[in-house]
């Protein structure tokens, strides 16, 4: 029977395992999982169903759809992974897991060397020293070849098709029939006999009229980070145009969330200075060019400002210093009316071009534009209209709304179980262990490599918090490592049976309540979007990012927020996660976005939760709470960790301790005060 | 740049259920219009959202009869430029045209293999069920990086 929209077809499936997302994490995860499958039926005669369900389509899905220019995250013959868990942790104010970091620091390249037998072209250096796109046959990256670095942990790519090829990949790993697109998830649903347990999910196809309920063993969840839920910076046509995907909802902590797993630094936030308004690439015209970023006076801001560093000991005193410690002393620059702030591409272009060989400098332009057309097109858009050729006119920079992440620049997410073999604490040493929730494992590892506080929920990429600077590469070898203990977990657990707990009837009728909310009061006025009976998804996506922008920190307030204003912001919220409940869906395409934005609300919420419960400023430049405004090391170096109860609605907020795994003083010269 | 669909190139993906767009796109924007109700265009797709659109040109590069195209956001960007791609099997040639009628060419590579070629465990080892719990995957390609152990201060 097939269903209408106001009476969809209701699907109950059972598998094993559920990979819920289609991005670059799940990806690796479909490519890992097949094997390990394959050993459990031959081994251990576990014959493990496995699907993967995606929102969208898996040749252009997730963070990197439209292709990327570089891969941020390759370590190389060369380097440590203990180098690359240092400099996860400077860049994110210390507070990160070295287990989590150390561990993919050290499988990472194998993701990136499959890339390239697939099909991802890797520039190379010759013996010269001279630099060569993807096309050109040389050695490849396991056979010694030589990546162009435009970083200590970057390598160009031509990476158009990058997210095309790992799906290619993966969907032939997995098979077709393992595979489901235009599946969106939106609920976890707990274990009737054990609410500490996963036992399935709900989601609906956004292309017919069907609810699809799931029942599993364990599932990935690794649906992305969060966009929009601040309000942007243009906010006409221009509002699609965010720094990371649109389309990244915040589902993977929200769900999470509501399942009862423990989510990790929500207060950590990403505002990258990006090229103003079509936010494209900084990094590869910073290191690759070597252009340097300067203010409307032509004055390098950050050898200006440098003394401001010396505000946050040990962090200000890093060779690199951390992103938001960047952003600091450019918004300095900004609020004392030194701006536009500029990237002197003019410079640098003609600096390259004493330095480079002729066939180099017929490249170098192109190598520029390329950079953005591989994956911020939007930013040649906004050069074409302005008539700006880098050579000859600078580009403004500018930082943006912020975002939630947890594979980026960024380390919020959820709270999961790490690695076994390399130091990390199993005890919790913190002094207010106490307030911990009993419930609770304590130390960084409780049995398998990426499995959240519930078990049977595994997370990656975006999902994994405390870690960050994970990047594409990172992601598909965060996919791959949950991927393979869901395998263990499932053979361990293999005569458990899933009950959910709530009836089917019920999971259905709460998915289709935005279209019951349509068809029951559409009626009632002449005006579809104006209707006292409901709320257009749209209008409630435009309350949150003004509540966010106004009261949380955003671009309106240049950042700055205090707990009197986080106090407005947190009874703004639960009105608006009231009145979600009232939110219209007129057709499939509302209910994809009603509950995208029911995500956004409950991720949001999170964020001000933990920036309220920290009460210092730990990431100057990306927020401030005015109130405490400095970096407490003595009482806040510390993770801030939380739980959300779906029944009560509330959040339950904790600290938990920090500890280095990998020695962090290397990283830092002697205060200059 | 919301993209938008030229009219007498779109031919619906010759009537099938769903257009290439469609299928493609990461933010579910573009829609065919079976009866022309909603646009007055009857068999051709359009983008149903344009202040939603992320500007991933994955539309424009799918669609088979070169369609579509992006005018900039309007809220931010001067009229008169565009960026145009045509994607190969193996490159991509994109014609860049600026407001002030300067024009650019360029080619860059997309991929080394044949689409479709990829042969995921092709010449792989078959994973142990012994190994499931020990660092790694279930093969290694010169990438794992066992790292000093001298690093790990708490081990």
């Amino acid at each position: 029977m097939s269903g209408t929209f106001g009476n969809p077809e209701v699907i109950q499936e059972e598998v094993d395992i559920l990979l819920i997302g289609g991005g670059m994490a799940c990806c690796g995860a479909a490519y890992e999982i097949m094997r390990w499958a394959d050993a459990a039926k031959a081994e251990s005669g576990v014959d493990l169903k496995i699907k993967l369900v995606d929102k969208a389509a898996m040749d252009r899905s997730g963070a990197v759809a439209q292709g990327l220019s570089a891969i941020n995250t390759y370590i190389g013959d060369t380097q440590d992974p203990a180098d690359y868990a240092r400099m996860v942790s400077n860049d994110l104010m210390g507070i990160t897991r070295d287990d989590l970091s150390y561990d993919l620091g050290r499988v990472v390249d194998e993701s990136v060397h499959l890339f390239e037998e697939w099909g991802l072209p890797i520039w190379k250096l010759d013996e010269n020293g001279e630099r060569h796109d993807g096309s050109v046959e040389m050695p490849k990256l396991k056979d010694g070849g030589k990546p162009v670095r435009s970083g200590k942990w970057q390598i160009m790519i031509n990476g158009e098709s990058y997210k095309w090829i790992v799906a290619e990949a993966a969907k032939k790993a997995l098979g077709m029939d393992r595979v489901q697109e235009r599946i969106f998830i939106v609920k976890l649903v707990n274990d009737k006999n054990d609410p500490k347990r996963i036992a399935g999910a709900v989601g609906f196809s956004v292309r017919d009229h069907k609810v699809i309920v799931y029942k599993f063993k364990a599932c990935l969840l690794a649906a992305g980070g969060c966009v929009n839920i601040f309000r942007p910076r243009s906010v006409g046509e221009g509002q699609g145009r965010a720094w990371y995907p649109v389309w990244n909802a915040g589902s993977t902590y929200s769900m999470a969330a509501e399942a009862g797993a423990e989510l990790t630094m929500m207060e950590n936030r990403f505002v990258p200075a990006r090229f103003k308004d079509g936010y494209g690439p900084v990094g590869a015209w910073f290191l690759l060019f070597k252009a340097q970023a300067i203010n409307g006076n032509g004055e390098i801001y950050m050898a200006r400002n440098k003394e401001m560093l010396n505000d946050y000991p040990p962090y200000g005193q890093a060779a690199v210093p951390a992103s938001c410690l960047r952003n600091h002393l450019m918004l300095h620059e900004m609020k004392e009316g030194r701006g536009p702030i500029y990237m002197d591409t003019v410079s640098a272009l003609a600096k390259m071009r004493e330095t480079l060989s002729p066939r180099e400098v017929k490249h170098l332009e192109a190598e520029a534009w390329e950079d953005f057309l591989d994956m911020s097109i939007g930013q040649c858009g906004v050069w074409v209209g302005e008539n700006i050729e880098p050579e000859k006119k600078n580009s403004e920079l500018m930082p943006t709304e912020p975002y939630l992440l947890g594979s980026h620049s960024g380390c919020c997410g959820i709270w999961v179980s790490g690695p076994t073999d390399v130091g990390a604490p199993t005890t919790e040493g913190h002094a207010d262990a106490s307030k911990i929730p009993a419930h609770l494992p304590s130390g960084w590892n409780w049995g398998y490599r990426s499995m959240t506080t519930i078990k049977g929920l595994f997370t990656a990429g975006d999902g994994v918090g405390a870690s960050g600077h994970k990047f594409s590469s990172g992601s598909h070898a965060e996919g791959r490592l949950a991927a393979k203990a869901m395998v263990q977990f499932c053979v361990d657990n293999k005569d458990w049976k899933p009950e959910l707990d709530t009836s089917v009837d019920d999971l259905v009728a709460q998915i289709y309540q935005p279209v019951r909310n349509f068809l029951e009061f559409k009626d009632y006025s002449t005006a579809i979007d104006v209707n006292p009976n409901y709320i257009t998804p749209k209008m409630l996506q435009f309350r949150l990012q003004k509540i966010m922008d106004e009261y949380v920190a955003g671009v309106a307030t240049y950042y700055t927020t205090s707990d009197k204003m986080l106090a407005v912001a947190e009874e703004k919220l639960e009105m608006l996660k009231e009145d979600a409940k009232k939110m219209r869906a007129k057709d499939l395409h509302e209910l994809l976005r009603a509950w995208e934005n029911y995500h956004r609300i409950l991720t949001a919420e999170a964020h001000m939760k933990h920036i309220q419960f920290r009460e210092e400023s730990r990431y100057p430049g990306f927020y401030y709470r005015m109130d405490k405004n400095f970096v407490d090391e003595e009482n806040w170096k510390c993770f801030v960790n939380s739980i959300y109860d779906k029944t009560t609605h509330k959040w339950t907020v904790f600290k938990r301790a920090h500890m280095d795994l990998v020695d962090k003083s290397k990283l830092f010269k002697p205060a200059a005060h | 740049m919301p993209t938008f669909v030229r009219t007498e190139k779109c031919d619906g993906c010759k009537g099938q259920d769903k257009t290439a767009c469609m299928y493609i796109c990461p933010h579910d924007l573009m829609k065919l219009d079976k009866d022309g109700s909603e646009t007055g265009h009857a068999m051709k797709a359009f983008n149903q959202e344009p202040e939603q659109c992320w500007e991933c040109y994955s539309c424009v590069k799918i669609c088979p009869q070169n369609a579509i195209e992006a005018r900039h956001y309007a809220d931010i960007v001067p009229l008169g430029g565009s960026v145009q791609p045509l994607r190969g099997t193996d490159s991509i040639m994109w014609t860049i045209k600026f407001r002030n009628g300067s024009m650019k060419r360029f080619k860059f590579p997309i991929r080394t293999t044949p689409e479709g070629s990829i042969n995921p465990y092709g010449g792989k080892p078959a994973a142990s069920m012994a190994n499931i719990a020990k660092p790694g995957f279930f093969n290694q390609e010169n990438g794992f990086r066992a790292g000093n152990p001298a690093e790990l201060i708490r081990k």
